[in-house]
């Protein structure tokens, strides 16, 4: 009986994360409205989000989030990394991060500075909206200055379309 | 170089022609048409007044750097000088001791003529432009100054001749600004409108980016991460002295107003990309634009009343038109899938801009009411950044047709095209400064 109630209240915890997480996959994510239950913008609350510890070693630095070509919002890929990049910072209580929004050489520069700015922007909001502060997250964008990969190919340029992020 | 410019203000320039010869000032060389025909000059060498080998290479370099600057405005056809009846040991170079036949034959329609004399350090040059056609003289210089002064003193003569046949100031007087990457980090440089003297104006040792010249030249705006964030700097060039805007975010793109001591550049400390007014000293006038989405990389239309800017209001890059005094907003282009780095022409009439196409950029000029886009560049694959020259002749851009990217200059209607300098590493962001002969 007492195990019947246990599953009862977490699928009840489970099922509207999971329609969040499908919803939030059609919306830009830099507009996403905060999920419910809201997080206090100040003090960082444990959030009852459906995201398991990282793995052993993950390290929050060693994992991109990538991005379609010349856009900002967030794939359900993306959104997925970002989940354990939220539970890396739960663990990491301390710690604070820089988020480098890059773009691939495809455009113009002046361009890509700002859809970097906005790639990096649509991270941190994400993370926000999963609970952690404001004030643990710095954005920069790099735009096409600074490529990891410097073929001509689709996949280079899909290492390149990425937000990165230190650890200060 | 900067205190030789100086010291060229001591230079006398008297102007031989007496008041009675007519000048006459209508514009040979109308720039607005497409297909200009070349006018063919000749430039033969300069007679020496000594003839010692210092003064006769002396004279030939200032001879051949004349004929080349002519050249590179794309309004002659330089005649070659095997063909000439003509020898400035022997023939003299005034209109009275001038064969014109022995021009007229050899199809030039223009004829410079140079006299020469190289005294110590101090140089005094004749130099005259003949019509051979009328048989007429219709320019007659001459210059005297220190021989480390030559370029300056031929521009000076180069202007005339073009003020004489266009109307207009021409190119003379101007600089280009650019990026490169030579020593390692992306630095702006300066050079000549030629490409003469290339020198390094930031020593940031980290990204700079997008150079920008107030009108009067005593400016450059560009932005730079030498303190971590892409920030924008505003500088005073005789002074060395700079001011930081630093706002959270990007600071990027500036663009000053046409004969005004501000200029528009894009933050995102609002959380979205808009274009703002800031004062020369970097504090925010207002906001230029207000739409969700990027907006970047304002330029002024020659009156200031407008800015045309690439917005991704649409969805994907394009650019727009905004007319600042009623605040009405167009959109400009409709072809291609992004169109980027627009640069609005100082003649007013046109913007030139970089159009992505099959995996290419290509340089595009267009009417400002939206008509008549004109593919300027064909060869592959990246061919971004147009800049105009201050009369609106030429168009500077990089391109990577030759493998790294580089600096080309090109004719308003995609003719001429050429390589402007020769430099460690890559350039990019191009941007030509107005005249201002003598700062």
């Amino acid at each position: 009986m007492q195990k019947k109630t246990w599953l009862i209240i977490a699928l009840m915890l489970v099922i509207p994360g999971l329609l969040f997480t499908v919803g939030c996959q059609k919306k830009a994510v830099s507009q996403a409205k905060a999920p419910a239950p809201a997080p206090a913008p100040a003090e960082e609350k444990p959030a009852p989000q459906p995201v398991e510890k990282p793995p052993a070693g993950w390290n929050i630095s060693q994992n991109n989030v990538y991005f379609e070509f010349d856009k900002s919002t967030l794939t359900p890929m993306a959104q997925d990394t970002l989940m354990r990049h939220a539970a890396w910072l739960r663990e990491n209580s301390n710690a604070t991060v820089t988020i480098e929004g890059h773009c691939d050489e495809r455009g113009t520069n002046e361009y890509n500075l700002a859809l970097g700015d906005r790639r990096a922007d649509s991270a941190k909001a994400f993370l926000v909206d999963l609970g952690i502060a404001a004030s643990r997250l710095t954005t920069i964008s790099y735009g096409e200055e600074r490529p990891l990969c410097m073929e001509q190919t689709e996949e280079c340029w899909a290492k390149n379309r990425r937000g990165h992020f230190v650890v200060n | 170089m900067r205190r030789g410019i100086k010291l060229y203000i001591l230079i006398m320039s008297v102007i031989l022609l007496g008041p009675s010869l007519s000048w006459a000032q209508y514009d040979v060389i109308d720039i607005t048409k497409p297909f200009l025909r070349k006018i063919p000059l000749a430039v033969p060498l300069f007679k020496n007044a000594a003839g010692s080998s210092e003064e006769k290479q002396s004279s030939q370099s200032a001879a051949d750097f004349l004929s080349d600057s002519l050249d590179f405005t794309g309004y002659f056809k330089l005649l070659d000088r095997g063909a000439f009846l003509f020898d400035p040991e022997t023939n003299g170079v005034t209109e009275t001791d001038l064969t014109f036949q022995n021009w007229t034959v050899v199809g030039a329609e223009l004829l410079v003529t140079g006299y020469y004399r190289l005294t110590g350090d101090n140089i005094t040059v004749e130099l005259r432009l003949f019509d051979t056609f009328k048989a007429q003289r219709v320019l007659g210089k001459k210059y005297t100054g220190k021989l480390s002064n030559q370029r300056d003193i031929i521009l000076r003569f180069c202007t005339e001749v073009i003020k004489y046949l266009t109307g207009n100031e021409g190119i003379f007087g101007s600089k280009i600004a650019f990026v490169s990457n030579g020593t390692g980090n992306k630095e702006i440089y300066i050079s000549e409108f030629d490409g003469y003297n290339p020198r390094r104006l930031t020593t940031n040792n980290a990204i700079t980016l997008f150079p920008a010249w107030s009108s009067d030249g005593k400016w450059m705006a560009f932005t730079s991460y030498k303190d971590g964030n892409p920030d924008l700097y505003i500088r005073d060039l005789a002074k060395a002295q700079e001011l930081k805007v630093s706002k959270q975010g990007i600071n990027i793109t500036p663009a000053w107003a046409p004969g005004k001591f501000e200029l528009a550049a894009t933050l995102s400390f609002s959380g979205d990309q808009e274009i703002y007014l800031l004062t020369g000293s970097g504090k925010i006038i207002k906001r230029l634009t207000k739409s969700r989405g990027i907006d970047v990389t304002p330029t002024w239309s020659p009156d200031g009343k407008k800015i045309a800017f690439v917005s991704n209001r649409a969805g994907s890059a394009q650019i727009y038109i905004k007319d600042l005094t009623n605040g009405r907003v167009n959109r400009l282009t409709y072809e291609g899938q992004k169109n980027t780095q627009p640069s609005w022409s100082p003649r007013g009439d046109k913007i030139a801009y970089t159009s992505e196409m099959n995996g290419e950029h290509h340089i595009f000029t267009i009417g400002t009411d939206g008509q008549n886009p004109v593919q300027l560049t064909y060869e592959p694959r990246d061919n971004e950044s147009p800049s105009w020259s201050p009369d609106g002749s030429l168009i500077v851009f990089s391109s990577n047709r030759e493998g790294p990217n580089r600096l080309y200059v090109m004719t308003a209607f995609g003719t001429d095209q050429r390589r402007l300098l020769v430099l460690a590493g890559e350039q990019t962001n191009p941007k030509w400064s107005m005249n201002h002969q003598n700062n």
